[in-house]
């Protein structure tokens, strides 16, 4: 008979919006972080570090990326007899076939799924934040409090409080009542969205509440098991958590892996965090070059000078090129004598020489200034630019972009660019 | 594919010097992130072999920890895999393996058991990228008993550490003589012969009765006007690593751009065990010309032609120039390094300086890590 005391179902069918051009093509979960890691390889080493070795990966948007990074989740050691980790896409039905609907109507139409593991506790995970977390602890907690659902859930600045969804507890840390976004929060302990749930609880909760559309966590399910009776405890998490789902907290996010001791750090022997690495050869760095505060990726070759960057697998930096504050992802590959200020630049993109990008004055963007801001240049994956352009702040470039695009070779501060086709 | 691989991996030398005492050859890390043995593994993988086996003898505990899953080169197959073969002591022998041939001998049943018609036999201590299947077919069109993969070596350079052979010019080998004292042409043996299994089997057989036990001496040379042996000139880049020198150009040529662009970014790929290491972290202060850097380091001082394996740590204000650093060695404050090769593992105490004088110096200092 097959037996898993607690297996995770992490989701990551979400599209991520405010990430721009970032999640045009993968899903969020797949996008990259750190140099060689993708999102969602924080969760899932979270997961095997804490001997969780069966994982549903709930997948919707885009999810080709991370289907081949996934596979068989062999680096992650998730290639196992029984259990191991599972892609769940949305499927037909002989009657009802729907998309995944909200977070808690995926994981209902995967039922089936979780119950042919007979587990005692499911552990509901996202795919879009970094952090280091014993989910082995936090099932301790819940037993030993005695809890049906457990929330994970921080201590966050009561001035930002309004942002996220906050639990009020008494103080044996049991949940009385839910706010989310509240006006005048009456506490400051945000909840991450790591659920802890007895399966019965669980089953019961979405089980009774499959009608109701979009189904979700937050607003329906938890409420409905806490309206019933059952006993919901907040456990607190005091190490590092980072939701990256903003340009901006991505680029922040990224930024604070180069500090001297980060906060997060990579390097500790515990607690790896492992990814799909391909067998890359180590990076060279030429004569001319000179790097400074930087991570560089494995298989890159360095001839221009670098500095306070996160810098990819398999990137080239041309001889001459200035790159600082920047993000570069895999594959990407930049010409001679550029000059890159705070730019995000997507995985295989293809940058001529002498391109200036995130240059000139700060100007609010045109078509989605809540996506594109704090003066971060952005280019979309596989794109294009040709030689000889500059590229303003809060600026946007996505596909193949040639020299007539832009108008005196400058593409301005705020301007969004968005062209068809990949780089070939 | 038609063959299977042997590739032997149980040599020493006792001109690799101290770096020898940790690891046989086919073990020495090379480039940064590889093995030697990597390059013969990936070429049989990327040559499609499905069947390979790694004899081993001499210290093989690094290497078959490097060994210790086959998936890394595709190996983790139903049909075929990757087996790795030490002596052992049967009811009928207990001795080492007492040379190539009785290797080969000693684990008959390997090739007894396979199907595949051929062997392609390489050793784990170069340095090259090869598709065997085109040494195969060259095989079979001139109908060769055994085919040896051979290369023209520059005028000027020393052959007297290698098998010299002599060819017709119908490319079958004439003379074969093993490490001459006055080399009679310049073209060496690369040490990668393809051979049908079934003559194989019946050559080493015969050695075995014979007592005789290596394969070079006893049956290329020996046999050499019997059999139909011919040599399959290559051209490409091919380096055995023998001595400490070998071995300090062998990494020193990845930081020049041909010879990287050919291993590095031109199909097919060079595979290694992939460890779960952070990317390169380089810090205030760091310099750093014309070097390779691996997964895993981080970079706090000056950095000159060098090769940085993975793990390394670089303290501040240290130089390090024309030298290669092994893996997970952890250099303290100030230091210099010049001319060097320092060991895996080891702990350099701030304020050291090494400098090879004329020849390469081989750093072993082995302090422990958390007392400095």
């Amino acid at each position: 008979m097959i037996k898993k005391e607690m297996i995770a179902m992490l989701l990551a069918g979400g599209q991520g919006s405010r990430l721009g051009v970032l999640t045009a093509k993968v899903a969020k979960p797949a996008v990259a972080f750190g140099g060689k890691y993708r999102i969602i390889d924080f969760p899932l080493s979270n997961c095997i570090n804490s001997g969780v070795d069966t994982v549903g990966v709930l997948t919707q948007y885009q999810p080709l990326r991370l289907n081949t990074h996934i596979g068989i989740g062999i680096p992650w050691d998730l290639d196992r007899n029984i259990g191991g980790v599972s892609v769940l896409p949305p499927y037909e039905k002989s009657n009802n076939t729907e998309w995944y609907t909200g977070t808690a109507n995926a994981i209902y139409q995967n039922i089936e799924y979780m119950d042919s593991f007979n587990p005692d506790y499911v552990l509901i995970l996202s795919g879009d934040h970094i952090y280091k977390m014993d989910y082995e602890v936090m099932l301790d907690y819940h037993k030993e409090k005695g809890a049906e659902v457990t929330i994970a859930a921080m201590p966050v600045p009561i001035e930002e409080a309004k942002r996220f969804g906050i639990l009020i507890t008494d103080e044996n840390r049991k949940i009385s009542e839910f706010e989310e976004k509240p006006e005048n929060p009456r506490s400051n302990l945000a909840s991450m969205g790591i659920y802890i749930f007895n399966w019965k609880t669980l089953k019961d909760g979405l089980v009774e509440n499959a009608s109701q559309p979009s189904l979700d966590f937050g607003k329906h399910v938890i409420p409905y098991c806490h309206a019933n009776g059952a006993p919901c405890y907040a456990y607190e998490f005091n190490g590092y958590w980072k939701d990256v789902g903003t340009l901006n907290s991505y680029w922040e996010a990224n930024m604070e892996l180069i500090d001297i001791v980060p906060e997060f750090n990579l390097y500790e022997e515990y607690w790896k965090i492992y990814t799909k690495s391909d067998s890359l050869p180590p990076q060279y760095v030429s004569s001319d070059s000179e790097i400074e505060k930087c991570i560089i990726g494995e298989g890159s070759q360095i001839y221009g000078k670098v500095y306070n960057s996160v810098i990819g697998c398999g990137v080239i930096i041309g001889e001459g090129t200035v790159v600082r504050d920047s993000i570069i992802m895999n594959q990407t590959e930049i010409g001679a004598g550029c000059e890159l200020n705070k730019a995000i630049i997507a995985e295989q993109v293809e940058i001529g020489d002498n391109v200036k990008l995130g240059v000139g004055e700060e100007a609010e963007n045109e078509t989605d200034p809540h996506i594109y801001n704090h003066g971060i240049v952005t280019v979309g994956e596989k794109s294009v630019i040709p030689s000889n352009v500059s590229v303003g702040k809060n600026s946007v470039v996505s596909g193949v972009t040639t020299a007539e695009d832009y108008p005196d070779n400058y593409l301005a501060s705020g301007k969004t660019m968005i062209k068809a086709g990949d780089k070939a | 594919m038609r063959a299977i691989g042997i590739i032997l991996a149980g040599g020493n030398n006792h001109r690799m010097k101290e770096l020898s005492q940790k690891r046989a050859i086919a073990a020495m890390p090379i480039a940064g992130s590889y093995r030697s043995i990597d390059f013969a593994l990936s070429n049989m993988t990327n040559s499609r072999i499905q069947r390979v086996a790694v004899f081993t003898q001499y210290n093989a505990r690094s290497l078959n920890e490097h060994l210790s899953s086959s998936k890394w080169w595709d190996f983790g197959r139903k049909q075929g895999g990757l087996s790795v073969f030490t002596p052992t002591v049967t009811s009928e022998n207990s001795s080492w393996y007492r040379g190539t041939a009785d290797a080969i001998y000693q684990n008959l049943d390997f090739l007894k058991e396979s199907h595949e018609p051929y062997v392609v036999i390489a050793s784990g201590d170069c340095v090259y990228k090869m598709d065997y299947n085109k040494v195969l077919e060259y095989h079979i069109a001139k109908k060769a008993d055994i085919t040896v993969v051979c290369k023209d070596m520059p005028a000027g350079v020393n052959v007297d550490r290698y098998g010299i052979l002599k060819m017709n010019e119908e490319s079958r080998i004439e003379e074969f003589e093993e490490k001459p004292i006055v080399a009679k042409s310049n073209t060496i043996s690369c040490g990668i012969y393809v051979v049908r299994r079934r003559q194989l089997i019946e050559l080493i057989e015969k050695c075995a009765e014979e007592g005789q036990y290596d394969f070079v001496k006893d049956i290329l040379i020996r046999y050499k006007n019997m059999k139909r042996i011919y040599g399959y000139k290559m051209q490409d880049y091919w380096k055995n690593i023998a001595t400490v020198e070998d071995y300090f150009h062998a990494n020193m040529d990845f930081l020049k751009p041909d010879i990287r662009n050919y291993f590095f970014r031109q199909y097919p790929d060079i595979y290694s065990k992939v460890d779960d290491l952070p990317p390169a972290k380089y810090n205030v202060g760091a310099k750093i010309k014309n070097s390779l850097i691996s997964s895993g380091s981080i970079i706090n001082g000056v950095v000159e032609d060098s090769v940085i394996f993975r793990d390394v740590f670089v303290g501040n204000n240290c130089t390090i120039k024309n030298s290669i650093i092994l893996n997970d060695v952890y250099i303290g404050d100030n230091t210099y390094i010049e001319n060097c090769i320092v060991e895996s593992h080891d702990t350099i105490r701030a304020n050291s300086y090494h400098k090879g004088e004329g020849d390469i110096k081989i750093v072993i200092e082995k302090n422990d890590r958390f007392v400095i």
